[in-house]
């Protein structure tokens, strides 16, 4: 693709243009893109297995064959890092897509009925927003119990309330424009309107919310695999390493701080995507032209 | 042969009457204005006859309104749905917000005939395509492809009547189709719609407050005024001699070639809201040729040997046409 094909400039002006070609966007773009390749390929590319201990090399510090260290088992930070990528992007994308997936139904379906399911489920969102979510989720994994599922239940649920509320604040000034009642007005049935009218046009505050509650989410799993609610050993979650790392934080440091830093940088990242996505997404200043 | 027939028609929004006793028809093949000022109740009209007053809060209070034998006022919604948009079909007054902004405009074309007709995506693209084509829409299959916010106002009112036309209706109402279009695009829009009536043999409602609009393209004009008819009648005679004081002070204010600069008059004082309708004749306030019953008589619709139909107790003989 040269700078002057017209592919070139379709690209420029598309979203994933507008998003990529900002420094923000791009970097982090590259950054998320990276972990999520390492993510699923760690099987094949990491350059020792996460579980097998030897206890000969335990707590080394970085070196050249271990760069990040090896943890109180002689298993390579690294690698582990590399597999705990795994878990982290798989609970926390599942959870908040299952979760806008939800959310964005019922706040649909409450903004555009309204009535007393409306009551109901604002009422729920409120109570549940009156909790932080680390709260709502510790509550949920001490029911259901400890292990990957029950911290994606608890993660989705933890966040549905958002959702939910932004879609129906959406729903409730979108329902009322001219296009609206053109569509009633040409025989479409209410779930036509609500899925191919009201939701799309809802969709992209939505996808911004749920790329930054996506970085929430991987500290909320991070922190219940730190409190060893989450992933079960060995499979290897960010959080359930800095767990295990605490008990040598001065002995050897670099078993808490790499996966500490991976989550820190990770959630980084995707909020200046998120940051990058809100520029090229806005669909405010789209309407104003038009 | 009468397509359709409203008659007697009121309805009632959190007890209010904003209209009261309406009654027109339409026929095959015939274009009808309905004319007023803003309040007197004509997109009600349109939205009655929709069957989309739940909407807003109204229901129909009384009388009946029958579209091609099938009496619309106790249909049940599935059925109406079946109706709205495939025999029935509606072009808003606001051509900018009335398309969704997130959908390329060919898409909202094609899901009418989708869901109508059950099309699927091939056949409706080609049809919608082809009926753009109709409608003089210059590089139809590009545009096909474009947002709503790409194209000008002109452009997206032709999209809006495409996407009327996509089911092939044989009733269309338009509610005040060129208001928000430049003055340049009005004429051609139009055309436009009475070119599509007169060749496919439709009937068009045509809600506006243009009477020189009404004068170029209807044949037939309801004079409404606050929530009841003035006046009705065929748009010649009551061009020629208008009855009703109220048409008569409408078509007084079309600018005309021969206006004198700063002549032209506008009808003091204004529509008054419904809570506020005045007994009698509600025109009365308004009224040069206000008697002593017009305060408190309602005038009854009567239907005079001249032919038409004219609700006032002073009407004008013979016109007094050329003002």
């Amino acid at each position: 693709m040269t700078s002057n094909s017209p592919r070139w400039h379709a690209f420029r002006r598309s979203t994933a243009g507008k998003v990529l070609l900002t420094p923000k966007g791009g970097i982090a773009g590259a950054y998320l893109l990276t972990l999520a390749l390492i993510a699923l390929l760690a099987p094949w590319i990491t350059p020792y297995p996460y579980d097998v201990q030897e206890l000969t090399i335990a707590s080394q510090a970085p070196n050249l064959a271990h760069w990040l260290g090896t943890d109180e088992f002689g298993r390579d930070v690294l690698s582990r890092i590399m597999y705990g990528a795994r878990t982290s992007l798989s609970v926390s994308v599942t959870a908040i897509s299952v979760s806008v997936l939800i959310g964005m139904t019922l706040g649909a379906a409450a903004g555009y009925f309204g009535g007393m399911f409306d009551r109901l489920v604002t009422a729920a969102v409120d109570l549940s927003w009156s909790f932080p979510e680390i709260l709502i989720a510790l509550i949920l994994v001490a029911i259901i119990g400890p292990g990957l599922t029950s911290t994606m239940l608890a993660i989705g649920i933890a966040y549905l309330a958002q959702f939910t509320r932004l879609t129906r604040a959406q729903i409730l000034s979108l329902k009322n424009e001219t296009y609206i009642e053109a569509t009633l007005n040409l025989g479409a049935s209410h779930g036509h309107i609500v899925f191919r009218h009201l939701m799309p046009n809802a969709l992209a505050p939505v996808i911004i919310c749920g790329m930054l509650a996506t970085g929430d989410a991987i500290i909320l799993e991070a922190t219940l695999g730190f409190f060893g609610l989450g992933a079960q050993p060995p499979v290897p979650s960010w959080g359930a390493m800095m767990s295990s790392g605490s008990a040598q934080i001065f002995k050897a440091p670099w078993i808490i701080i790499f996966p500490g830093l991976t989550v820190a940088v990770t959630v980084i990242m995707i909020n200046l995507f998120g940051d990058a996505l809100i520029r090229a997404l806005d669909i405010r200043a789209k309407l104003r032209e038009g | 042969m009468t397509l359709l027939d409203v008659k007697d028609l009121s309805i009632d929004i959190h007890g209010i009457r904003p209209l009261d006793g309406i009654s027109f028809s339409v026929d095959k093949g015939e274009i009808l204005g309905i004319v007023g000022e803003s309040g007197s109740g004509k997109s009600l009209t349109a939205l009655s006859v929709m069957g989309l007053l739940p909407l807003i809060g109204g229901r129909i209070e009384r009388g009946s309104i029958s579209f091609d034998g099938t009496e619309l006022t106790t249909l049940k919604e599935p059925a109406f749905r079946k109706l709205r948009g495939r025999r029935i079909a509606f072009i808003t007054q606001n051509p900018m917000t009335s398309l969704d902004p997130v959908i390329r405009v060919g898409a909202q074309i094609d899901q009418v005939a989708r869901l109508h007709l059950g099309l699927d995506a091939k056949a409706a693209q080609a049809r919608s395509i082809e009926i753009m084509e109709q409608l003089r829409i210059p590089e139809a299959a590009t545009i096909y492809h474009h947002f709503p916010h790409q194209l000008s106002g002109g452009m997206k009112q032709r999209i809006v009547i495409a996407m009327a036309l996509a089911a092939d209706p044989d009733l269309i109402i338009a509610d005040e189709p060129t208001t928000a279009l430049d003055v340049t695009i009005q004429a051609q829009i139009v055309d436009l719609l009475v070119e599509l009536v007169r060749e496919r043999g439709l009937a068009l409602i045509l809600i506006t407050h243009d009477m020189g609009v009404v004068a170029q393209t209807c044949d037939r004009v309801v004079v409404l005024y606050a929530g009841r008819v003035a006046e009705s009648h065929d748009v010649t005679a009551i061009f020629a001699s208008p009855r009703h004081p109220y048409t008569k002070a409408l078509i007084r204010c079309i600018p005309r070639e021969d206006t004198l600069p700063g002549s032209l008059t506008g009808i003091p004082g204004a529509v008054p809201s419904v809570a506020h309708y005045p007994p009698g004749c509600r025109y009365h306030p308004r009224c040069a040729r206000m008697g002593v019953p017009c305060e408190k008589v309602v005038p009854p619709l009567e239907h005079p040997t001249s032919g038409g139909e004219i609700a006032c107790h002073f009407p004008e003989s013979n016109g007094g046409a050329n003002v």
